[in-house]
């Protein structure tokens, strides 16, 4: 758990380095995750690739309660209420209409060019 | 107001608590613990989105006892801080589903180009069209992208970054809440897509809504995620001006 943590914070800190020194538009975070993954990739291509299997309870956990780390942002909004206030109607339509616009030209376009590479549905 | 004179007593008691992060890490917590049985008890019915529930939870008890935000958050930042280690680990599904990720690398690349325009170019038609100012707009282009890459690149625009955070929120909040009926009606079974386009139109809150979907759409929507905030970031000042 704390050998995972670690890594995962090191990963972090590694991608936060990365951004602010060189002005990537790239959070530090998703950076990270790059990190990560890259380390994950190079390990399987050792001789002898060392046990990851550290890693998975302090990430399954953090990914198994991901909706809670949006309760302190989401109460913040709450607060704020009164700023979106002023162009309400406009700011409504355009987030209502543009999130279903891009949630089904994105899944549509997927499936699409995943139909054209005969490829089969993940269910 | 029950304290006594010096201070002390029930009040007392209370004025010293609310100081303290523990207090208020515990609602966040004890709100979350709740909005979970509710959700369940509701047959897990999209509406009955946990992230809502639990901030309607919280924020209700701010309101009620009058705490400012400020306070609030020295609590709550122990639970927010962790967006950024849980981002991190979103490369373990992504590398557990190394396979099923590298097979679907164009139906991916093609989808998250035209969605991420779809999403900002509708969002800026439609601002426009109801005569929301150039500022106000540059907060609402990155709203599809995750809070964090959001303020940086409304910042980057002229636009408030807090506001971006507000739209960002909002954005997941519908994304979350719509994105499985929405799917369900076009009658699309496949999972990486529907995962995919749940993390690009919606970041975080339609990742953590597809992770409770499906394993397969969460590493799915956790990559739209990662790469959505790339794209967004480097077409969002050539899409702006375009528009304006």
């Amino acid at each position: 758990m704390i050998q995972g943590a670690a890594l995962i914070l090191l990963c972090q800190l590694a991608g936060e380095a990365v951004a602010h020194g060189t002005g990537l538009p790239l959070p530090g975070p998703v950076l990270g995750m790059i990190l990560l993954l890259l380390l994950l990739l190079l390990n399987d291509a050792l001789p002898r690739p060392a046990d990851t299997g550290f890693l998975a309870p302090a990430a399954d956990g953090l990914l198994t309660n991901l909706s809670l780390l949006f309760v302190p942002a989401g109460v913040g909004v709450v607060g704020r209420l009164d700023v979106i206030q002023a162009y309400g109607l406009g700011l409504a339509v355009a987030l209502v209409a543009s999130t279903l616009i891009g949630l089904v030209a994105t899944a549509l376009t997927f499936a699409a060019v995943a139909r054209l590479l005969r490829q089969e549905a993940e269910a | 107001m029950s304290g006594s004179a010096d201070g002390l007593g029930d009040f007392g008691l209370w004025v010293y608590l609310s100081r303290t992060p523990l207090l208020w890490l515990t609602v966040t917590l004890l709100a979350y613990v709740a909005a979970d049985r509710i959700s369940a008890a509701l047959g897990r019915h999209p509406l009955a989105n946990t992230v809502l529930i639990a901030v309607a939870l919280a924020a209700g008890m701010l309101a009620a006892t009058a705490t400012p935000y400020r306070t609030y958050f020295e609590g709550a930042q122990f639970v927010h801080f962790l967006i950024g280690p849980a981002t991190v680990a979103l490369a373990l599904p992504l590398y557990r589903n190394r396979r099923t990720v590298w097979r679907a690398i164009l139906p991916m690349g093609a989808a998250l180009l035209v969605g991420a325009l779809a999403a900002m170019v509708s969002a800026l038609l439609i601002g426009r069209a109801f005569g929301i100012p150039g500022t106000v707009l540059a907060a609402l282009a990155p709203k599809s992208v995750t809070a964090g890459v959001a303020m940086g690149i409304a910042e980057g625009l002229g636009g408030d970054p807090a506001l971006a955070a507000v739209l960002v929120l909002i954005t997941g909040a519908i994304g979350a809440v719509t994105v499985t009926p929405l799917m369900n009606a076009l009658g699309l079974r496949d999972m990486r897509a529907r995962g995919f386009a749940a993390g690009l139109a919606a970041h975080g809150l339609g990742t953590a809504r597809a992770f409770h979907v499906n394993h397969v759409a969460g590493t799915f929507a956790g990559i739209a995620l990662a790469l959505n905030a790339l794209v967004t970031a480097i077409l969002a000042p050539i899409v702006l001006r375009a528009l304006l």
